[in-house]
């Protein structure tokens, strides 16, 4: 049976967050070799696992279903530009918000439901309280921009990438969660040129390749990758608009404390082609665990020991692990004897 | 990535021109998707001899995706397709087509649109001035064919744009002056070029006489179905002999045979199929190997790649 959605636990201050043992063993565990490097891994996003894997449905509700929305609206509240959209892609916005409600209602009916007649929708999303009608397509009947408000509905960040010249932009997105990269910075840019900042991968024909593959994605076939870095504490909001709040936090990591301040930090990234736009929806889900949870798996404490232990070192200072990643390596060795 | 086909059942044929029918297409028993102006889908034909595909536009407002309505030229150097639609296709007969596919999307953020269609290169057009009527911004559609042949949909395209609808029909001597329409136009126009090779050439070498960038010229290139020979791959290590038909990948093949080989994009991006090539004439279709590596023609990547010659062997 899945794990229904806890009380909520903070991503803050506090950091109440845990995994349960089912939301540990349902991890992404992304090292599928004894060395990292980075490469086209792209895959189609159908279902694998079975029941209760991550990869069972379009999008993965699992129990920090509350927490990541009230994280979320503090973000949000903080600095509303966190969710940006240009004029052109409103219609990509609309696109969303069918793609999610109908997936999220028919993937989960035990928690969302969705009843459309014509023009006529009627959404419900019982874990939030949320009940609305509204005319699909038009904004005056919904409290905020389609993307806003459905955003703010479902796990994992968002983008929407306008297509043309064989290239996309980066020209709407609802970004609360990032992993050190900022949406209003990068808002308009090119494939290749939000990836600027990506040490080796450029010359290794890494962008061109995946570029190419994004563009041609078709109606109905979305693709999959997994990406990951580490996070000092539970922290969702490790953008560069907050660095301020979290930047110092990884001068705090001790040979004591490693296991339980550093988190392993996964995105389960989804590509989608949206019909009635053409934008290409990319969704990053974001699963957080800590060094001593995954210790709990000695098959991954060993592979991730290999794994930090062969990181090349662009790319320990690219992530920004540079202060801590020693301690990391020290910590894992114990399991890789 | 191989979409999964849409069983779509022939409601209706049209001729619209001397040489151009329209076919209205409708799912059977499942809707159809929603699609974006520009949007084309391919074709597939159960011939008597052998499977056609083209790419054909679609050609209806996206907002109403209830139906999709195709156009399709009679050609006369026959490839094949066209002439199995005009003459073998009837009312009621099933077809099959992929999910729309957007190659040619217009520009949304352009001040002004400017179109230069030929022939039965109105087609992805149709589809693009509905929405920017609603959207109001500006269009202008020069539209050139030989009556005797093609100039569909003029009524509807008169009706729609009225005084910014230019229209050229040789077989009556009249011709469009590229160069004097490119020249007055507003900074922030996008141009947009669908129909003979002629055409494309002709507005973009007027561009570059008059200084506009290129980079704001778009022509339509349809994803060409890639056919392929059939041809046989021999296994080095056991001798086995796998026979790839027209219709598979050599990995499909090669999975069907039993044999394993790791896989990720399918699509010839990830290098995960890479396979090592004894001997053999190889088609390289992949963006994954260099250009060096693809004449080298030590490695090949099954989920795209094929054969020139009857047969390779790989040292699997
Ligand atoms: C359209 C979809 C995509 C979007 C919106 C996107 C966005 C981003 C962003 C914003 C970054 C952070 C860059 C920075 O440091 O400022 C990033 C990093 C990266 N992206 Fe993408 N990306 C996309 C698709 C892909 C694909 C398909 C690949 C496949 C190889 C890829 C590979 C990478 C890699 C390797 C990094 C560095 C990550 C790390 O080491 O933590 N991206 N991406
Ligand atoms: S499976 Fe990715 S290149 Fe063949």
């Amino acid at each position: 049976m899945r794990v229904a959605p806890k009380p909520v636990q903070s991503f803050r201050d506090d950091f109440t967050y845990s995994n349960s043992d089912e939301a540990i063993e349902r991890f992404p565990f992304p090292f599928v070799e004894d060395e990292y490097r980075y490469s086209v891994n792209i895959e189609s996003h159908t279902p694998k696992g079975g029941t209760d894997s991550i990869y069972e449905h379009f999008i993965d509700i699992d129990e920090h279903y509350l927490s990541e929305m009230a994280e979320r609206a503090i973000v949000l509240e903080e600095n509303p530009r966190r969710c940006l959209s240009m004029g052109h892609m409103a219609l990509a916005g609309w696109d969303f918000l069918e793609r999610m409600m109908v997936s999220l209602s028919t993937d989960y009916p035990q928690y969302f439901s969705l009843r459309r007649d014509k023009d006529q929708w009627h959404w419900e999303n019982t874990l939030l309280d949320i009940q609305q009608d509204f005319v699909f397509g038009d904004e005056s009947t919904l409290p905020m921009s389609p993307l806003d408000y459905m955003g703010r509905q479902v796990q994992g960040d968002f983008a929407l990438l306008d297509q043309r010249d064989n290239d996309l932009f980066m020209d709407a997105g609802m970004i609360t969660c990032p992993a050190d990269w900022s949406l209003a910075f990068d808002a308009g840019m090119s494939f290749s040129e939000w990836h600027g900042p990506v040490p080796m991968a450029h010359s290794a024909g890494i962008f061109d390749r995946a570029l190419k593959y994004l563009t041609a994605i078709p109606i109905g076939s979305p693709a999959r990758r997994l990406n990951w870095t580490l996070t000092v504490n539970a922290r969702m909001d490790t953008s560069p608009e907050k660095y301020p709040d979290w930047g110092h936090e990884r001068t705090t990591v001790t040979a004591e404390n490693v296991a339980q301040k550093v988190y392993l930090r996964v995105e389960l990234q989804i590509m989608d082609r949206m019909p009635r736009s053409n934008a290409l929806l990319f969704v990053i889900r974001t699963y957080l665990i800590s060094l001593e949870d995954i210790a709990t798996n000695p098959e991954w404490a060993k592979r991730m020991h290999r794994a930090m232990k062969t990181l090349p070192q662009p790319l320990i200072d690219y992530k920004g692990l540079t202060r801590y990643h020693h301690l990391v390596v020290d910590y894992l060795a114990q399991f890789d004897r | 990535m191989s979409a999964d086909k849409i069983q779509v059942k022939v409601t209706r044929i049209v001729d619209v021109a001397p040489k151009i029918k329209e076919f209205t297409l409708v799912g059977v028993n499942r809707t159809l998707p929603e699609f974006s102006p520009g949007s084309h889908v391919m074709v597939e034909m159960q011939g008597q001899e052998k499977t056609y595909r083209n790419a054909y536009s679609l050609l209806n407002d996206a907002l109403d995706s209830s139906e999709y309505r195709i156009a399709v030229r009679l050609q006369d150097e026959s490839r094949g397709g066209s002439v199995y639609m005009h003459q073998s296709v009837k009312e009621g007969d099933v077809l099959s087509v992929t999910p729309p596919m957007n190659l040619f999307a217009p520009l949304w953020h352009a001040k002004k649109h400017l179109i230069f269609a030929g022939g039965v290169g109105i087609t992805p057009f149709m589809s693009y001035i509905p929405e920017f009527l609603r959207q109001g911004v500006n269009c202008e559609l020069h539209y050139m064919f030989r009556g005797l042949q093609t100039g569909a949909y003029q009524e509807v395209l008169q009706q729609e744009l009225k005084t910014t609808l230019f229209i050229y029909d040789a077989d009556k001597e009249q011709r469009c002056d590229i160069k004097e329409v490119l020249k007055c136009q507003p900074l922030g126009t996008h141009v947009y070029i669908c129909g003979p090779e002629k055409l494309v050439e002709g507005v973009e070498q007027a561009a570059i006489e008059l200084g506009i960038p290129l980079s704001v010229i778009h022509s339509e290139a349809f994803a060409a179905p890639k056919p392929g020979t059939p041809f046989k791959v021999e296994i080095k290590s056991t001798g086995q002999v796998v026979q790839v038909g027209e219709q598979d990948t050599m990995l499909e093949a090669l999975e069907t045979a039993g044999l394993a080989i790791p896989n990720l994009c399918r699509a010839g991006v990830c290098g995960q199929c890479s396979c090592a090539v004894e001997q053999g004439d190889l088609d390289h279709r992949d963006n994954y190997l260099s250009d060096s590596e693809k004449s080298l023609g030590a490695m090949v990547m099954p989920c795209v790649s094929r054969a020139n010659s009857e047969r390779i062997i790989l040292d699997i």
